[in-house]
C-alpha cells in the first residue's frame, strides 16, 4: 500500500494522463464518429459507401494494430505529427506521442461511435424524417432539428458503453511511450516486488472509479433527457 | 613420393571438407552469429554431493531444471524466432549452474520471464531459477531469494551518431525511451528526461533509428549489442550512471539454494568458465570481461 501512497502524486498524475487521453480521444471520436454516421445515413451514395468501408476497416482491426500503424509505422515513413509539439496550449506543449496515441484511439473508437449513433438514428421512425422533408427542411436541417435530437436519447446507453471501452483502451498507450496509469502500475510493480497485489488493486480501483463516474453521468443524462 | 602426394591430397580433402562443413553449418543457422557459447563440464553423480531433502538433490535426481531467462535482450538473454534455445550471458550462467547438478544443457527447460512475472514464477514454482537481468534489490529480497551478483553493469545512453547528446547531463527535457515500467526509465525521469516506455527494446531502438525519440537507455551491455548491429547510425555515450547487480533468483521455500549458487558462481569465477561465458556472449560487442563481482553472503 505505501508504495502507492508514498508516491501518490505519481499515481494521480498517471491517472490524469489516462483522463487526458480519454477526453481528447473521446471528444475526437464523438465528433468524427457522428460525422461518419451522418454520412452513412445521408443521401450521397459514395459517402455512404466510404463511411461503411471506414467502419469495416477500423472496427475489424485490433486496437493494438491501429496503434502500431499510427505510432510506429507512420513515423517510419515520415508522418510523426511532430508539428503538434510547436502548438502552444496555455503554456503547455502537446507531445507527439500523446497526439499519436489520441489519433490511434480516435480512429478506432469513432467506428464504434458511428455505429452507435446510427442505431440511434434508426430508432427514430422514418415518418419523422419524411415529415421533416415534406415541410421543406433540407437534409442538414432534418438531421439537426428533427432526427438527431430524438436519436441522442436512444444513443446514450450504447454510446456510454463505447466510451467506457475507450477509457479502458487508453491502457494500450502504455506500450507506446505514454506514462499513463498502466505504465505507472508496471513501474511501481517493478520497484516494489513485495507489494504487487496491493498496487494492482489500487490501480484497478482507479479505473473502476473513473468508469463509475462516466456511467453515473450517463444515467443522469438519461434521466434528464427522458421524455415524459 | 607417391605416398606423400596422396597424404597431401587427403589433407587437402579434409581441409576442404571441414571448410565446406562450416560453410554449410553457417548456412543452416542463418542469422545466428552468437554461437553456442562456452562449453560446460557436466558434473557426474552430482546428486551424491547434496544432502537429502535439499532442492539441489531433487533437481539432480530428476535430471531436469526449469530456468527463467529474458528472450528479448541481445547479449544477455535473447531468443530469435528461428532459435531453439535462448542465447546470452544469462543462459550461459544457467548452463553452468545446471552442470553442477549434473544436468545437461539439453535437459534445461528455458521459460521466458518478463520483468513482471519473475517473482510470481519463482513463488509458484513455474521456474526453479530466474536468471533474467534480475537486479538485486531489498524489495525483491523480501519475496524471493537472490544470490550473487554474478554481473554488475550500469545504465548508459544510446543515441543516433549525429546526436548532440554527449552524456547523461544532456538528456534533461529530451525524450528517452526504454521498456515500460523499467528501473532505467525511472532513473532518466529522475534526471529530468521525458520517459517513453515501449513493450520491447527492439521497438525502442526503432524509435531511435527513425528519430521519433532522442535517445534510448538501459544497461550498457544491451546498448552495446544494438550499437554493434548499427555501427554507422548508433553510438553509446557517457559513463554508466547507475549500478545494477544481476543476481540469480530462487524461491524462498528453498533457502539452501543460496549457498549452492554462490559456491557454483565462485567456482566458475576461479576455473574461468564465467569469463568464457562472458566472452562468448556480451564480450562480442567488444568489451573485455569486467572484474568478477564480490558475492553477497547468504542471509540465512
Amino acid at each position: 500500500m505505501e508504495a502507492v501512497f508514498s508516491d501518490f502524486g505519481e499515481y494521480a498524475k498517471a491517472f490524469g494522463l489516462t483522463c487526458g487521453l480519454f477526453l481528447v480521444a473521446g471528444l475526437g471520436s464523438l465528433v468524427w464518429g457522428t460525422f461518419l454516421a451522418a454520412l452513412r445515413v445521408g443521401p450521397v451514395a459514395v459517402m455512404r459507401k466510404a463511411s461503411a468501408a471506414y467502419v469495416g476497416v477500423f472496427r475489424n482491426t485490433p486496437l493494438l494494430v491501429v496503434f502500431i500503424f499510427v505510432a510506429v509505422a507512420l513515423p517510419k515513413i515520415g508522418y510523426s505529427f511532430t508539428f503538434i509539439e510547436n502548438v502552444d496550449v496555455g503554456g503547455h506543449h502537446v507531445s507527439g506521442y500523446f497526439f499519436r496515441a489520441c489519433v490511434a484511439l480516435t480512429l478506432y473508437t469513432s467506428a464504434f461511435v458511428c455505429e452507435a449513433v446510427r442505431s440511434g438514428i434508426n430508432a427514430v421512425p422514418l415518418g419523422q424524417a419524411e415529415a421533416a422533408r415534406s415541410i421543406g427542411l433540407t437534409f442538414t436541417q432534418t438531421m439537426q432539428e428533427v432526427v438527431l435530437p430524438q436519436a441522442v436519447r436512444a444513443v446514450v446507453p450504447p454510446l456510454t458503453s463505447v466510451l467506457v471501452a475507450l477509457l479502458k483502451n487508453t491502457s494500450v498507450a502504455a506500450a507506446f511511450g505514454i506514462a499513463e496509469a498502466t505504465a505507472q502500475m508496471k513501474s511501481m510493480n517493478n520497484d516494489h516486488a513485495d507489494q504487487r497485489i496491493q498496487i494492482f488493486l489500487l490501480f484497478a480501483v482507479g479505473y473502476i472509479v473513473l468508469v463509475e463516474v462516466l456511467t453515473f453521468s450517463s444515467y443522469a443524462l438519461e434521466r434528464r433527457w427522458r421524455v415524459a | 613420393m607417391r605416398l606423400i602426394r596422396r597424404t597431401k591430397a587427403a589433407a587437402a580433402a579434409v581441409v576442404l571438407a571441414s571448410a565446406l562443413g562450416s560453410t554449410l553449418a553457417a548456412c543452416g543457422s542463418a542469422g545466428d552469429d552468437s554461437g553456442k557459447g562456452a562449453d560446460v563440464d557436466v558434473a557426474e553423480n552430482a546428486a551424491d554431493q547434496f544432502d537429502d531433502g535439499t532442492r539441489m538433490k531433487e533437481l539432480a535426481e530428476a535430471g531436469a531444471i526449469k530456468i527463467g531467462v529474458k528472450f528479448d535482450q541481445p547479449g544477455i538473454g535473447f531468443k530469435g524466432a528461428a532459435d531453439d534455445e535462448p542465447q546470452g550471458f544469462d543462459p550461459e550462467m544457467g548452463k553452468i549452474l545446471a552442470a553442477s547438478l549434473g544436468i545437461e544443457p539439453g535437459d534445461i527447460t528455458w521459460t521466458e520471464t518478463i520483468s513482471d512475472n519473475r517473482e510470481p514464477f519463482l513463488q509458484s514454482g513455474e521456474v526453479d531459477l530466474v536468471i533474467a537481468s534480475y537486479s538485486i534489490t531489498d524489495e525483491r529480497r523480501k519475496v524471493v531469494g537472490q544470490a550473487g551478483p554474478y554481473y554488475v553493469t550500469g545504465q548508459q545512453i544510446l543515441v543516433r551518431s549525429d546526436s548532440d547528446i554527449e552524456s547523461v547531463d544532456d538528456i534533461k527535457g529530451q525524450e528517452v525511451c526504454s521498456v515500460t515500467g523499467s528501473t532505467s526509465l525511472d532513473n532518466v525521469k529522475a534526471k529530468g528526461a521525458k520517459p517513453r516506455g515501449f513493450d520491447t527494446y527492439s521497438e525502442c531502438v526503432d524509435q531511435v533509428l527513425d528519430g521519433t525519440v532522442d535517445a534510448m537507455t538501459t544497461d550498457g551491455a544491451i546498448l552495446l549489442g544494438y550499437a554493434a548491429q548499427h555501427p554507422d547510425e548508433l553510438k553509446v555515450v557517457g559513463d554508466p550512471f547507475s549500478e545494477e547487480r544481476y543476481g540469480v533468483g530462487y524461491s524462498k521455500d528453498h533457502p539452501e539454494m543460496c549457498e549452492w549458487i554462490n559456491d557454483t558462481l565462485t567456482q566458475s569465477f576461479e576455473d574461468g568458465t564465467w569469463e568464457d561465458a562472458f566472452d562468448a556472449t556480451l564480450g562480442k560487442s567488444g568489451v573485455d570481461a569486467p572484474e568478477q563481482p564480490t558475492l553477497d553472503p547468504c542471509q540465512d
